[in-house]
């Protein structure tokens, strides 16, 4: 059947193609690009809009990120077995957290691309991918703000549909049929998302994945010694 | 006690005539490239003066260096580490400078003045090497050079708001002196402490303080810990960057370029050992004051059996040691104590020290009866016009005593040498007095009058031989391995006139029009 076809191509082939990106680009670009990851900040150049853009959206994205992982991988069995209804769960966890989350991750980026595109030397030094970057996130958060503001209002869960289905990808067993009764806004937020996730290794996102918390432990003096060669 | 070695470097302020030449070789070898352009690893500044970045001395601002906490503990001014990680200053970073702070690093519409001829001079307006766009001029590095806008800038500076007295705004009085800055390769260096990713190091063999380009992430935090404001952030390669302290030069045994180019030789490069266990503990000295003779008591006496014994246990080289036994940083700073470390109140124990300008007043003592009369050097010091105390506020963190000491020694020694020359009797006991003797006096005026180019630098050459391949380093050594870094591909145009088989004169004919490049 024809939109079989492109329902396998889009919940199967399509993910399967932007993760497998995700792993082998990044494994690539540590091992052979390493001199290329960086944070990539543009402070020197602004840092009004900036400190307002990043706080906001880092901490939003993050929380997001979180809220995302419990979402798709905390079966709904488990939650309901500690007595946490459905509804409770909709409530707390995703409208009392989500929303605020979304927002912030929202503002944020909103602000950054803004300042992105209109301070002229923040906008000079940028490359097309950071530019590509801001607004694929700037798309995807206010996709997924949407899903999660309308989720207010319309009787639809996720978490029977959308959850098992990523989970299913992971254990290599893709119900793809599982994603034709889901809202149309939740698959572009999903498409969306999945692209930058492919997209991830080859732009400043990696910087994402060098948190350095060794430093909380590491003595404040670093010496290095020169090894002999032979 | 565990002993190392460090190469650090003495300034006389005294010879410092403010050319900028080192500020210039410097930048033409390391910081010539797109990303880099508003990088002064090496800069001179006129004090009393606003510096560079703007007002770097302010630590209130930038939140520099190192502070006690309320139990006198060491801690980074600027927060501690999980502060920086877990608390979102890793998302955005109050204290660093912008570039403003700096300035908006420029370069001329040359192509202008080329071309059919026209009715009116060709003008090369000023444009941004960041932004491409035409610019105003109102900044720049050394804006203030010479003092001028001083009336403006002077009351800046953060040392004179420091010190007291009328003499801060009193324009006849205005005095100056000239401050070549570089890194200070600092034995508690609060960039390499602030590093999340753990790419800034000191290395153990020299104590020369670098930026590992591979593993820097471009956090910024050490262009914010590091109080001399000396650790710059490419725009280009989102990397930080550095002096060097041209380590493939001093490898092999030869001067930073700033030191080799300076033409009033008013530049020492030597190695010094000192007792690493003991760092934090003399950088913990609850009285600002008494910072200085922490750092003194960290140095280690070359010639003492023991401890050369005890370096040679710790791994020192016979190079190393021969050098520190050699070294006239010893000899200044620790010796003959005319040499200074800057600002030590920032407790990161700085190796890139300072002998202190005899200002003015000294020729005016000089040339009347002050050979007769050596006493009158001593009043003389303390009316100099630069004021000890702005000294002291730059130097020692206001310990005026130590300064006006060095002061004497270094006047007493002038007086001396100029009654040998002449012929006149010296009463030697007046030498004595600032703790000095006639041989004393004879091989401190060589090594700072004469300054020989062997003297002035005791450099060991490391046993590069045995660590690596030298000839594989060749060229491949410093920040060029960023890509697009490198000035060449920027000339392409003039490699493809090569390539079509041009001879180099023609391709100088062409590409060049009074050391400009022609595109």
């Amino acid at each position: 059947m024809h939109s079989d076809g492109w329902s396998i191509f889009l919940w199967v082939i399509y993910p399967y193609i932007m993760l497998a990106s995700f792993f082998i680009g990044t494994f690539v670009r540590f091992k052979y690009f390493h001199f290329s990851i960086t944070a990539k900040s543009s402070e020197l150049f602004e840092k009004k809009w900036l400190m307002i853009g990043s706080v906001t959206f880092h901490i939003g994205i993050i929380l997001a990120f979180f809220g995302h992982c419990l979402g798709m991988f905390i079966p709904a069995s488990w939650t309901a077995y500690f007595g946490i209804t459905e509804h409770m769960y909709h409530l707390f966890g995703s409208l009392m957290m989500g929303i605020p989350a979304g927002l912030l991750a929202f503002i944020g980026i909103a602000i950054l691309t803004y300042r992105r595109m209109t301070v002229s030397r923040v906008y000079k030094t940028s490359d097309i991918n950071d530019i590509v970057v801001d607004w694929a996130l700037l798309i995807t958060i206010a996709l997924g703000l949407t899903c999660t503001i309308t989720g207010a209002f319309i009787d639809y869960n996720y978490r029977t549909t959308i959850s098992p289905w990523v989970r299913s990808l992971f254990v290599l067993n893709p119900q793809w049929q599982l994603m034709m009764s889901v809202p149309l806004i939740y698959k572009i937020h999903i498409l969306c998302g999945l692209a930058i996730f492919g997209y991830f290794p080859y732009t400043r996102l990696v910087h994402a994945l060098t948190l350095p918390w060794q430093y909380i432990f590491r003595r404040y003096i670093v010496y290095r010694r020169r090894v002999k060669a032979y | 006690m565990k002993i190392k070695a460090q190469i650090s470097m003495v300034l006389n302020l005294d010879k410092c005539i403010g050319c900028h030449t080192c500020s210039v070789t410097c930048k033409n070898t390391w910081t010539n490239r797109p990303g880099a352009e508003y990088m002064w690893f090496n800069n001179v500044e006129t004090k009393p003066g606003v510096g560079y970045p703007k007002r770097w001395e302010d630590e209130d601002q930038y939140h520099g260096g190192w502070t006690l906490d309320s139990k006198g503990k060491l801690k980074l001014r600027a927060g501690n580490k999980l502060n920086k990680i877990a608390l979102g200053k890793i998302f955005y970073n109050n204290d660093m400078p912008e570039l403003d702070n700096y300035y908006e690093p420029w370069t001329y519409d040359y192509k202008t003045l080329f071309g059919p001829e026209q009715k009116h001079q060709p003008v090369a307006r000023p444009k941004s090497q960041i932004t491409g766009e035409g610019m105003e001029l109102t900044t720049g590095p050394n804006w203030d050079d010479d003092l001028a806008g001083s009336t403006e800038y002077v009351a800046q500076d953060p040392n004179m708001q420091r010190i007291e007295g009328d003499i801060k705004n009193n324009f006849e009085q205005a005095f100056m002196m000239y401050l070549p800055r570089l890194c200070e390769h600092c034995l508690n260096a609060p960039c390499v402490a602030s590093c999340p990713s753990g790419a800034m190091y000191k290395r153990d063999e020299d104590g020369i303080v670098l930026v590992d380009q591979e593993r820097c992430r471009g956090w910024r935090f050490c262009m914010t810990g590091c109080p001399y404001k000396k650790v710059y952030f490419n725009w280009k390669t989102h990397k930080a960057e550095k002096c060097t302290f041209c380590y493939p030069r001093i490898e092999e045994g030869q001067p930073t370029v700033c030191a080799e180019t300076c033409v009033g030789r008013i530049r020492y490069i030597g190695a010094i050992l000192y007792d690493a266990d003991r760092v934090e503990e003399a950088a913990s000295t609850p009285d600002e004051s008494k910072l200085y003779e922490a750092q003194l008591g960290l140095f280690l006496d070359p010639n003492d059996p023991e401890i050369v014994k005890q370096a040679r246990q710790d791994g020192i080289s016979e190079e190393m040691i021969e050098a520190a036994q050699k070294s006239p940083i010893y000899k200044m700073a620790v010796k003959e104590k005319i040499a200074f470390p800057l600002h030590p109140e920032y407790r990161t124990m700085p190796m890139v020290w300072y002998i202190p300008p005899l200002s003015p007043v000294m020729s005016y003592f000089e040339g009347r009866d002050s050979i007769k009369n050596p006493e009158m050097i001593f009043p003389g010091i303390d009316q100099m016009r630069v004021p000890v105390q702005y000294l002291a506020s730059l130097l020692t963190a206001g310990n005026v005593p130590v300064i006006k000491q060095a002061l004497y020694k270094l006047a007493m020694m002038r007086l001396y040498m100029r009654a040998k020359t002449s012929g006149h009797d010296f009463d030697l006991s007046k030498l004595e007095r600032v703790g000095l003797t006639e041989a004393r006096a004879t091989s401190l005026y060589r090594l700072l009058a004469i300054a020989k180019y062997e003297d002035r630098f005791v450099i060991p050459s490391s046993q590069k031989a045995e660590l690596d391949d030298a000839q594989t380093e060749q060229g491949s050594l410093g920040y060029d391995e960023c890509e697009g870094c490198a000035l060449a591909p920027q000339h392409k145009s003039m490699f493809k006139k090569a390539e079509a088989g041009k001879s180099t004169n023609q391709i100088y004919a062409d590409s060049f029009y009074g050391g400009i490049w022609r595109d």
